[in-house]
This record gives C-alpha cells, sequence and structure tokens, in this order.
C-alpha cells in the first residue's frame, strides 16, 4: 500500500475511534447536567445517586474522547501537510478557535465537578457541569464548521496558491452547519438515549433490590423520552440534510443510491448489487419515486445519476475519476438508516412501557434494550464514513483532492508503522474502556455515597478484582 | 522589530507554550515522580490528587498551540508536524496512556493494575518532557529544510549530543518544578520526600541549564544573533534559576515555585527571542527558514484570530487562575480522594 492508503487508513480509523466516544459525551452529560439540577432543587437521594452513577459512566467516556482527540489536533500536520498547507488559512482558524473556546472550559470546569463536590456551594458546583455541557457542544460545533468548510467550501478566494479566507462570517454561517450540526447533535442524543436505555434495561432484568429497582425506572423513562425524541429529530433532520446535499453534492447521493443513470421520477434502492467498474446493476429491488420524493417531497422530479454527474465533472474540473467508492456509500448509508428505522421502533416501545410504567413486565423489551446500545454506535460510523468517503476523491470539495493532501516527505512505512501503533494501542485502550463500563454500569447505585465526591471504586463492584 | 500582525501571533504562540510549559510542566514533573515518592497506594493517589483538578486543563495549553500554529502559520504546523513524524507520534503515545492512566488506575483496587498505570503515568510525564525539550534544542539548531518548505531529514537527525542536552535540561528543570509543586500541596511524609527531591535535583538542573546554555551557543546561531551580551531576558531567567535554589535553601517553597514559574517563562522567551523572526531554522540553507512571514496566514485570518484571542485569552486565564484559587489547599489525609 502507498503512503496515501496508509495515511486515509489512519485518519478513518483514529476519527472514526474519536467518534465513537464523542457522542455519548455529548448527549450524556445534559442527562448528568439536568441529575444533578434535580438533586440540587429537590434534595431527593435518588437524584444523587443517579447523578453519580451516570457521571461516572461519563467520566471513563470522557477520557478516552480526550486522549483520542489529542491525535486528531496533531494530525493534520502529521499526516495531510499539503492539506495544511493550502487550506489552514481558512481551516485552522475554528480548529484554533475550538481549543480556546471550547476545550478549556469543558476541560477546566470538568475537574472543578470531579473534585469541587466539597470545596464549593452546591450552585457553583451544579454551574460547572452545565460550563462542561456547553462547552463540549461547542467543540463540536466549531469542529463541524471546520469540517463543513471541506464538504461545502464557503467564504474564501483563491490566491498565491492557496485557499485564503475573504469572511469568517459566511464560514462560520455556512449553510451546510446548519444541517449537519443539528443532525450530528440530535444522533448524539440519541446515542446517550440508548445508552441510558440498555444499562437501566440490564438493571431491571436483575431486579436487585427496591432501590436500584426505582433509581432505574426513573433511568429508564429518561432514557425512553430522550431516546425516541432524538431519534424522530435525528432522522428529521437527516431527511432535510438529504436534500440539502442532493444541491451541493448531487455525487454523493447519487453514490448512496448507486443511481448510475439519471432517472425521473427516480425509484430508491431497497437492495442493490452491482458492478462497480462497469457501473451497472446485477440485482436490484426498487421502490419507485421514492428518490424523488426524499429528494424533493414529491413522487416526481429528475434525480441525476453516476454517468452524467462524472461527465459534467470532467467538464468543470478536467479529466479524472469522480466517483466515489460506490459500495462504501451505498452500504453505510443503509446501515445509518437502518439502524435509525430500528431504533424509531424500539425508541418508540420503550418509551410506551415506560409511559404506561410496564417496562419491568416485558423481559423481550428489556432483553432486546441491551445489545440495542451498539445500534447509535453503527449509525454515527456508518454516517460519517458515508459523509467522508461519499466527498472523495475530494479533501475539500471541488478544492483539493484527497491525493494531493497527503505529506509528500513522510514516507509509507513510518505512515504504516504509526497505523500499527495507534491500532493497537486503540484496541488495548478499547478493551479496558469496555471493562470499565461494564463494571461500573453493573455496580448499581446502592454503594454509592451520598457525602463527598465520586469516590473511586464501590465495594461490590469490585469483588473477585483483588 | 515592527509589531505587525505576524509579531502578535509569534507572541501570542509564545504565551501559549509559556502557559504549557509553566503549567504541565509540575504535573509532568509530579508524574515523574509519582512511583518514587509514593510507597503505598493511599501516598500515590494522594500525590495524583494533588494535580487532580489541574492536568487536563494545562494540556488544553498545548493543544491550542497547536491549534493557534495551525490558524496562524499553517506552513509551521505543516513543516513541524511531518517533519518531526516519529518523535511526534511518540509524544502522542505518551499522552494518551498518561491521560487514560490518571482516570483509570484507581477505577480497580487489583494493585497489579493499579502499578501499570502508575508506571504509565510516570512514562507519559517523562517522555513529553524529555521530547519537548529535544524538540526546542531542534528548534533553535535548525533542520534540514529545503526550498519548498518540507523537512527532508529523519528521524535521526533530530538526534544530537545538543538536543539531547536539551531534552534532559528540560526534563530535570519539569522535575524540580513538579517536586516543589508537590511540597507545597501535599503534608507530612511525602512533604518531606518531595523536599528531598528539589534539593538534590535542583541542584543538578542548574548545571544542567548551564550545560545547556553553552550548547547553545556552540551549536546554534544564537550566539551571533544575541551577541555576547544576550540581554536582560536570559540572564533574568538564569537569575531566577538561582534564585529559586536561594529560596529552596531558606525553605520558602512558594517563593521558589514562583521564581521556577518566572524560569520557564523567560526561557521560552528567550528560545522564542532567538527564533525571530524565524519559526523554523533550516540547516541547508538561511534563506529557507520559515519565518513569521513566509509561514503566515494572511492579514485578514490573523486579525479575526486576534479579536478571538484578545477576548477569550484573559477569559480562560481568569477561570483557570480561579481553579487554582479553588483547590489551593493541601491534599492530606482527611482530604476526600477521588482517582
Ligand atoms: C461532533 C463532535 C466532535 C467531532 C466531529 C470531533 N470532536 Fe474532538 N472532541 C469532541 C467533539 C468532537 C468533544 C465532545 O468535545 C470531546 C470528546 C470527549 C471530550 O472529552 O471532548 C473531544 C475531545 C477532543 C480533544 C481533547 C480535548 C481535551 O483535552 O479536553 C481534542 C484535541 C479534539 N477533540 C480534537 C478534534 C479534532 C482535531 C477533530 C477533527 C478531526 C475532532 N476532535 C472531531
Ligand atoms: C468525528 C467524526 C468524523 C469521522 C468519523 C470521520 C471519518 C472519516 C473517514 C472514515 C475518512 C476516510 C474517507 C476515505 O478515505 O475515503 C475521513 C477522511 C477525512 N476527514 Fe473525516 N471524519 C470525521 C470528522 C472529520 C472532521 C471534523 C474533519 C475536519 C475537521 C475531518 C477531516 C477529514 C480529512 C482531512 C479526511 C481526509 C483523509 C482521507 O480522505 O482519508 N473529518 N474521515
Ligand atoms: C433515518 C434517517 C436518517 C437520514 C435520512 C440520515 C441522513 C444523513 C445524510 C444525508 C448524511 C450525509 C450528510 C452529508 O454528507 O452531507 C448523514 C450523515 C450522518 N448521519 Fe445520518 N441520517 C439518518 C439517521 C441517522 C442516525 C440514527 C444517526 C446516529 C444516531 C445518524 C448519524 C449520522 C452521522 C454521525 C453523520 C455524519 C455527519 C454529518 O455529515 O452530519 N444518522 N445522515
Amino acid at each position: 500500500m502507498d503512503s496515501l492508503t496508509l495515511a486515509r487508513w489512519q485518519f478513518g480509523i483514529t476519527t472514526v475511534y474519536h467518534f465513537f466516544f464523542v457522542p455519548l459525551t455529548l448527549g450524556l452529560v445534559w442527562v448528568v447536567a439536568g441529575l444533578h439540577t434535580a438533586w440540587v432543587a429537590t434534595r431527593k437521594p435518588v437524584y444523587l445517586k443517579l447523578t453519580k452513577f451516570w457521571g461516572k459512566l461519563f467520566l471513563i467516556n470522557f477520557a478516552m474522547g480526550v486522549v483520542t482527540g489529542i491525535v486528531q489536533e496533531f494530525q493534520f500536520g502529521m499526516n495531510w501537510s499539503e492539506y495544511s498547507r493550502y487550506v489552514g488559512d481558512v481551516f485552522g482558524a475554528p480548529l484554533a478557535i475550538e481549543a480556546l473556546v471550547a476545550f478549556f472550559l469543558e476541560s477546566t470546569f470538568l475537574g472543578i465537578w470531579i473534585f469541587g463536590w466539597d470545596r464549593l456551594s452546591s450552585k457553583v458546583h451544579l454551574a460547572s457541569i452545565w460550563l462542561v455541557a456547553i462547552g463540549s457542544n461547542l467543540s463540536a460545533l466549531w469542529i463541524l464548521i471546520a469540517n463543513s468548510f471541506m464538504q461545502q467550501p464557503v467564504g474564501y478566494a483563491l490566491r498565491n496558491g492557496r485557499a485564503e479566507m475573504t469572511s469568517f462570517l459566511e464560514l462560520v454561517t455556512n449553510p451546510h452547519v446548519f444541517v449537519q450540526f443539528p443532525h450530528v447533535i440530535t444522533g448524539a442524543m440519541a446515542t446517550a438515549g440508548f445508552f441510558i436505555l440498555g444499562i437501566s434495561a440490564w438493571q431491571l432484568r436483575q431486579a436487585r433490590d427496591e432501590e436500584n429497582r426505582a433509581a432505574f425506572t426513573l433511568s429508564f423513562g429518561i432514557g425512553a423520552t430522550y431516546g425516541l425524541i432524538a431519534t424522530v429529530a435525528v432522522m428529521v433532520v437527516g431527511h432535510s440534510q438529504a436534500q440539502y446535499m442532493m444541491r451541493i453534492q448531487p455525487m454523493k447521493m447519487a453514490a448512496a443510491e448507486a443511481l448510475w443513470d439519471t432517472e425521473n421520477p427516480a425509484p430508491m434502492s431497497l437492495f442493490t448489487w452491482g458492478d462497480e467498474r462497469e457501473r451497472r446493476d446485477k440485482f436490484a429491488i426498487k421502490v419507485p419515486g421514492l428518490l424523488s420524493f426524499l429528494a424533493y417531497n414529491r413522487f416526481e422530479g429528475e434525480v441525476r445519476g453516476i454517468k452524467d454527474l462524472q461527465k459534467s465533472y470532467e467538464q468543470q474540473y478536467g479529466p479524472g475519476d469522480y466517483v466515489p467508492p460506490v459500495k462504501w456509500t451505498y452500504w453505510t448509508f443503509r446501515m445509518m438508516i437502518g439502524a435509525g428505522i430500528v431504533m424509531l421502533f424500539l425508541g418508540a416501545w420503550a418509551a410506551l412501557a415506560a409511559f404506561r410504567r410496564r417496562a419491568t413486565q416485558s423481559p423481550r423489551l428489556l432483553a432486546v434494550l441491551v445489545p440495542a446500545i451498539a445500534l447509535p454506535y453503527i449509525a454515527n460510523s456508518a454516517g460519517w464514513i458515508f459523509t467522508e468517503m461519499g466527498r472523495q476523491p475530494w479533501i475539500v470539495f471541488g478544492l483539493q483532492k484527497t491525493a494531493d493532501a497527503v505529506s509528500p516527505t513522510v514516507t509509507g512505512g513510518e505512515v504504516l508503522f504509526s497505523l500499527v501503533v495507534f491500532t493497537l494501542l486503540y484496541g488495548a485502550l478499547m478493551a479496558v474502556d469496555i471493562y470499565l463500563l461494564r463494571k461500573y454500569a453493573k455496580a448499581g447505585v446502592t454503594d454509592i455515597n451520598l457525602h463527598g465526591a465520586l469516590g473511586a471504586a464501590p465495594a461490590s463492584a469490585l469483588e473477585g478484582a483483588r | 522589530m515592527t509589531f505587525d500582525l505576524n509579531t502578535l501571533w509569534f507572541v501570542l504562540i509564545a504565551i501559549l507554550f509559556t502557559g504549557f510549559f509553566v503549567l504541565e510542566g509540575f504535573d509532568f514533573g509530579v508524574g515523574m515522580l509519582l512511583p518514587f515518592l509514593g510507597k503505598t497506594d493511599e501516598e500515590r493517589r494522594r500525590i495524583i490528587n494533588t494535580i487532580g483538578p489541574f492536568w487536563d486543563g494545562n494540556e488544553v495549553w498545548v493543544l491550542t498551540a497547536g491549534g493557534a500554529m495551525f490558524a496562524a502559520f499553517p506552513h509551521w504546523y505543516a513543516t513541524l508536524f511531518s517533519g518531526f513524524y516519529l518523535a511526534l507520534l511518540l509524544m502522542l503515545v505518551a499522552m494518551i496512556v498518561r491521560g487514560a492512566a490518571f482516570e483509570f488506575r484507581s477505577k480497580d483496587r487489583d494493585p497489579q493494575w493499579r502499578a501499570t498505570w502508575d508506571w504509565m503515568i510516570f512514562f507519559g510525564s517523562a517522555v513529553p518532557a524529555l521530547l519537548w525539550g529535544v524538540a526546542i534544542g531542534n528548534l533553535l539548531k535548525g533542520v534540514p529544510i529545503d526550498a519548498n518548505k518540507h523537512f527532508v531529514g529523519g528521524f535521526f537527525d533530530l538526534l544530537s549530543p545538543y538536543t539531547l542536552i536539551a531534552g534532559v535540561t528540560l526534563l530535570l528543570v519539569f522535575l524540580t518544578h513538579g517536586a516543589i509543586f508537590l511540597h507545597l500541596k501535599s503534608t507530612r511524609t511525602i512533604r518531606h520526600r518531595a523536599a528531598v527531591v528539589v534539593k538534590a535535583v535542583g541542584p543538578v538542573a542548574t548545571v544542567a541549564i548551564a550545560t545547556f546554555v553553552v550548547g547553545t551557543y556552540a551549536w546554534t546561531d544564537s550566539f551571533a544573533r544575541l551577541g555576547v551580551n544576550p540581554g536582560l531576558v536570559p540572564v533574568l531567567a538564569v537569575a531566577a534559576m538561582l534564585g529559586a535554589g536561594a529560596f529552596v535553601h531558606r525553605n520558602a517553597m512558594g517563593w521558589a515555585f514562583a521564581m521556577t514559574c518566572v524560569a520557564m517563562a523567560l526561557s521560552v522567551a528567550t528560545v522564542f527571542m532567538s527564533l525571530y523572526p524565524r519559526v523554523m531554522v533550516s540547516s541547508l540553507n538561511p534563506d529557507w527558514s520559515l519565518t513569521i512571514y513566509n509561514a503566515s496566514s494572511t492579514p485578514y485570518t490573523l486579525t479575526v484570530m486576534s479579536v478571538v484571542a484578545l477576548i477569550f485569552v484573559p477569559i480562560v486565564l481568569a477561570y483557570q487562575g480561579w481553579t487554582y484559587w479553588v483547590f489551593r489547599h493541601r491534599v492530606g489525609p482527611d482530604t476526600t480522594l477521588e482517582y
């Protein structure tokens, strides 16, 4: 493999891995802040215990988000130096602002929240977790402003052999941000909702004692409501995002549907097995008109196909292959939407059960919610792989190709070495992370103390660990 | 020296690195001391809790410095991090295991588990300390950069007697700085042990600094650039380090800590002054060096970033300062421990 391919693998692996932890942080922090607020307002012990229970899981996850984020900050310079030179004038700004405005806020106030239980007045201490919530969501906003520039470059001019910023306002009000940010944030909230649901369901199945049952029935209700609302929202936003994509990156939509030829009305594919080289289907099941509907909210309207778009891109940008890897885009798009549909169904079922106070009476529901924790993770990862692969061969759409962005002086051997190091390290950390999450999730709320800090490890969780 | 936007950003990045060296410097130092000064699990937890609320906030200084280099001097960011590829990889691995170790070490009671993470804190603190020193040595000495702003050397080009001296020096300085901090934040046994370290390592660090200064005159062009009389800043840096020693002997550790902070800040200032207006020196041809002009973003971007920085840097300083005030107490036997 050449250093370009290796660098792409490395970026993909490290970034998808980083985004394994990011959504849970983004979504769960609001719940922890809400529970903490409920405790300060009512002083009911159950709220404090739940704050600490979910707070600890939040912290274990947050730590992974932080350590994997460090790599992201330097990776552009390491593997994509020509990219950094070409768009640094525009792209560097939101990245630097993210660190200055968001990372300082979240990391500093998280320290205060963890260590401030008996050092600060309860109101000031409560404020710190809200600042963490604001900080981490601000960080998402700024990084997505940066990413949106890669999807739809705005506010720049090509001068001196590079992209130079001409309008900061246009950069931060990039219309792409207005569809991408809500989609990512609601997806994160859905992730947290299903995480809470799954663990609460596991606890309710054990039904160890009255205290745990009460606490996790409450959690179950919160998770169900949060998860269902967020899943509906991520789908609604996703739909408008798809319509938007149709205008700014039609090739991505055509690739998502493996739509080789322009059609009107355009069908939506349920299952296609095709030949990418010859650009044709071997076998396909399609719903007539549905793609037109997705695009225009009516059952007719032209959707341009891959072959047509390839021709017009050649005219616009010169000779080259402008077709993204269709198998990847087609299947990742389906994985995301498929996961979303299952989430919608499960979320509605769980919310109904919670509303009728029957959650504990449906063992099948409780059993299925535990593995359902994986669904939003699948959707998130598939969503990003789709978005980023669907933009290929461009690294910045219409401006720079990925092949021209890679560091010319870094050898294939060096990239391979770092790829192996990161993969091994990340694999080991994943094992540790899952071990700890399971342990603390299983511990329940009984041993959580009502005074002082979050505390290291509850005794009952540690039996057998000695 | 004309004070334009490019210079302002050069200064701002120097300030970010100062924040990093002064703040993360002591938590690197404490991290390196952990396995040696904490004999029991309880002691180790107390040592970690002295830096517990701070280390992540401190680390953000270097992340912000990286982001600021990207925004203000994209060529610097691109050349430095693609050029120092393997060294940076090593540093990232160290920072990753260190961060994970802080959060995870107390989450299980198995002694083997805890000992493993404690050693990761040690390595995760020592390796970046050493590597940042090596990096500074290389920035001062110059590295092979061609006419296209590309680093054309390899990993081993970064290692030379001078750059290794720089690395060891920085490690020793962080160790001293961290030991003084620990002395200020701990009680009884740990406090005594920290004092022993300060008195033993402090003088060695001072000698190392002297060697480094001599080496800088011998191996870099700082001599030619700054002249025999280097001006007030480096002299004061050395004076502050000696002052720290004097305070240590009078057992005024608070003042000693203030002095190591000042010494660190003035040393960063010295490094940046001897670079100015260059950001990376080419050892192949002086004309190929990256400077704050040929590596920079446009005046427009620099203006935008200046407005953002002038608003937010003071805010960050205010709330981080407040954190240090909130957690000013010593970590003693009756403190609730988190990590
Ligand atoms: C949509 C959200 C999102 C996305 C797309 C990314 N991140 Fe991230 N990042 C976060 C949301 C986030 C966060 C929620 O703010 C994290 C995760 C957990 C945490 O501690 O903060 C974080 C942590 C985090 C940290 C550690 C901060 C600290 O020490 O506190 C760094 C340096 C980065 N990220 C950098 C990046 C870069 C350069 C990315 C682009 C490739 C990136 N992240 C993608
Ligand atoms: C955290 C969420 C993200 C995930 C999971 C993700 C995922 C991916 C994947 C899988 C690729 C590889 C595509 C390919 O090579 O075909 C990629 C490419 C890329 N992405 Fe993202 N991405 C994310 C966010 C971002 C953000 C926020 C940025 C910029 C701010 C970004 C910048 C890039 C760059 C520079 C590449 C080019 C390298 C390449 O083509 O492999 N990504 N990303
Ligand atoms: C079922 C309805 C859904 C639709 C119609 C939908 C639509 C889309 C579209 C069109 C994109 C690509 C945007 C672009 O490249 O311009 C996208 C990306 C993405 N999706 Fe979805 N999505 C759905 C469900 C979900 C769910 C349930 C999740 C996660 C819980 C999710 C997470 C993501 C993520 C993380 C991205 C990448 C970031 C982005 O570009 O916004 N999606 N989605």
